[in-house]
């Protein structure tokens, strides 16, 4: 069925007027000198509110309530990046150092859920591709692996081992240098909340929501494919490259159509989540049903 | 119990089993259902049935234990509310999430696993619902009548595999549910455990007959 077989019922959260309730927060500060950037869409796109309180984000528990309601205290400063692996200029950086290297740009995406669920969203951040400029990948350098973080005592999800803690992702060279892959610090024009993954996470619109990884504070350049963590977990479920794609089904639900956040019907599901002129040349020679 | 008072128990238990669908309609109604709520309403409804289910498999355990039976006499309510919550289930899947494309759901039945079993779960509950009335119990007589009723320790089965094929990732709700099954089921064997002790012989392979 395909709507979010990913929420297990809490218990806790069928009172979940509580969870809503902590969402009401003040909003957080606008970001500065954010430029409009490229590939967006005039979609109407998904209030803020939904946004912000209908997130997977396992380190803070298992429904989708949960990380808005357990989020809220979790601390993005000091935090820093580790670079590290096949490039030039390995180093750690501070989250605000790293912030002034890029100008800031808004990018509004269509997100696409393995669950099925779509949202349009107004990213603010930096091309990834930059960022893999300024460190100088080395020749050995093919593919680039994200670690989230790993705090048990700030993410009460991870005191149970749904997942394989930390988080880890991946992407192949040349997809970390596309265009449309980037690295967002915001949203709706302000600093990105914690429950949509800050201070610093992945997006990448072509693929699975689930490659987006929040929270993140290592990029390691590796020669190998790395092993990431839905692929580690349930292999013939998840896969490396999981690209949108509405001909390859999850062995549990359709992926021909999704339901657009506020909308009734569902919708149909484009390949590459309608980003196939952006992508679908990363991917030529490749057979397609490898790429879920 | 005085006739008075069976009432005012009985009124309390079918408020009790109504209470989800009150809280679902007050939530509904202030937006409580955060941003996705067929996808709330939905699951909701699945939690609800097998609860329901569940406590509609307690009554019997309980007098094994105890010796007390007073709640068997609300078993029938209960299980008519969890065929309830079952069929709210089906309708909200079937005319909302899906609003009837026939075709996407015969591709779910037929294609995933997950969704044949809480059907065929589903389909299992109609003839028990169909013969819960006293009238049924004459007509087809106790014996015959409680033979075909264990098919809802089937239908509970396939509603918590249901359960547990969904979720993605975090078992620990459908386990706590397919736990609570298989105690409740567990308990039921005591008393032919009971017998054979004290016989030394093996138990009758249909059970023992319910003490009354």
């Amino acid at each position: 069925m395909a709507l979010g077989p990913g929420a297990t019922l809490g218990l806790a959260a069928l009172a979940r007027g509580a969870t809503l309730e902590a969402a009401e927060q003040a909003l957080p500060p606008l970001l500065p000198d954010v430029k409009k950037g490229p590939f967006g869409t005039d979609e109407a796109q998904t209030p803020y509110r939904d946004v912000t309180t209908y997130n997977n984000y396992y380190e803070f528990g298992t429904d989708k309530a949960d990380a808005a309601a357990n989020a809220g205290s979790f601390r993005t400063r000091p935090w820093t990046v580790k670079l590290e692996g096949e490039i030039k200029n390995p180093q750690t950086v501070a989250i605000d150092e790293l912030l002034k290297w890029f100008p800031l740009e808004e990018r509004i995406y269509r997100m696409r859920c393995v669950e099925a669920w779509s949202m349009v969203i107004p990213w603010v951040g930096f091309p990834l591709a930059e960022l893999v400029r300024r460190v100088e990948p080395l020749a050995k350098a093919k593919y680039v692996a994200f670690t989230g973080t790993l705090d048990m005592v700030q993410m009460p999800g991870q005191r149970r081992d749904v997942l394989d803690w930390p988080y880890v992702e991946g992407l192949r060279l040349d997809e970390a240098l596309n265009p449309l892959a980037l690295l967002a610090v915001g949203l709706y024009g302000r600093v990105l909340p914690n429950q949509n993954g800050a201070p610093l996470r992945l997006v990448v619109p072509w693929k699975y929501g689930f490659k987006g990884i929040k929270g993140i504070t290592k990029i390691r350049f590796v020669e190998k494919e790395p092993s990431t963590s839905w692929s580690r977990m349930t292999p013939s479920e998840y896969g490396f490259y999981a690209n949108v794609n509405p001909e390859v089904d999850h062995p549990r639900w359709s992926q021909a159509r999704e339901r657009r956040i506020g909308e009734f019907l569902k919708r149909k599901t484009l390949p590459f989540n309608g980003y196939a002129d952006q992508v679908a040349h990363l991917y030529a020679g490749m057979d397609p049903r490898k790429l879920y | 119990m005085t006739a008075a008072a069976r009432r005012y128990a009985w009124a309390a238990v079918f408020g009790a089993c109504a209470l989800p669908l009150a809280k679902l309609a007050w939530d509904a109604a202030r937006g409580g259902l955060g941003a996705n709520p067929i996808e709330a309403i939905l699951n909701r409804f699945g939690f609800w049935t097998l609860v329901f289910l569940l406590l509609s498999l307690l009554p019997t355990p309980v007098r094994i234990l105890t010796g007390w039976g007073g709640a068997i006499r609300y078993r029938r309510t209960i299980g008519l509310f969890a065929f309830a919550y079952a069929c709210l289930h089906f309708a909200t899947y079937v005319g909302v999430d899906q609003f009837f494309d026939w075709k996407a759901i015969a591709e779910d039945v037929l294609k995933r696993k997950f969704i044949a079993v809480g059907f065929a779960a589903f389909l299992l509950l109609i003839p028990l619902a169909l013969t819960s009335s006293d009238a049924a119990v004459r007509r087809l007589g106790f014996v015959r009548w409680k033979r075909r009723h264990r098919l809802v320790y089937v239908a509970a089965v396939l509603g918590i595999v249901h359960f547990v094929w969904r979720v993605k990732a975090d078992l620990r709700d459908p386990l706590l549910f397919a736990g609570a099954l298989g105690i409740l089921l567990a308990i039921r064997l005591v008393p032919a455990l009971r017998l054979r002790a004290r016989a030394g012989t093996p138990a009758p392979a249909s059970g023992s007959p319910p003490p009354r």
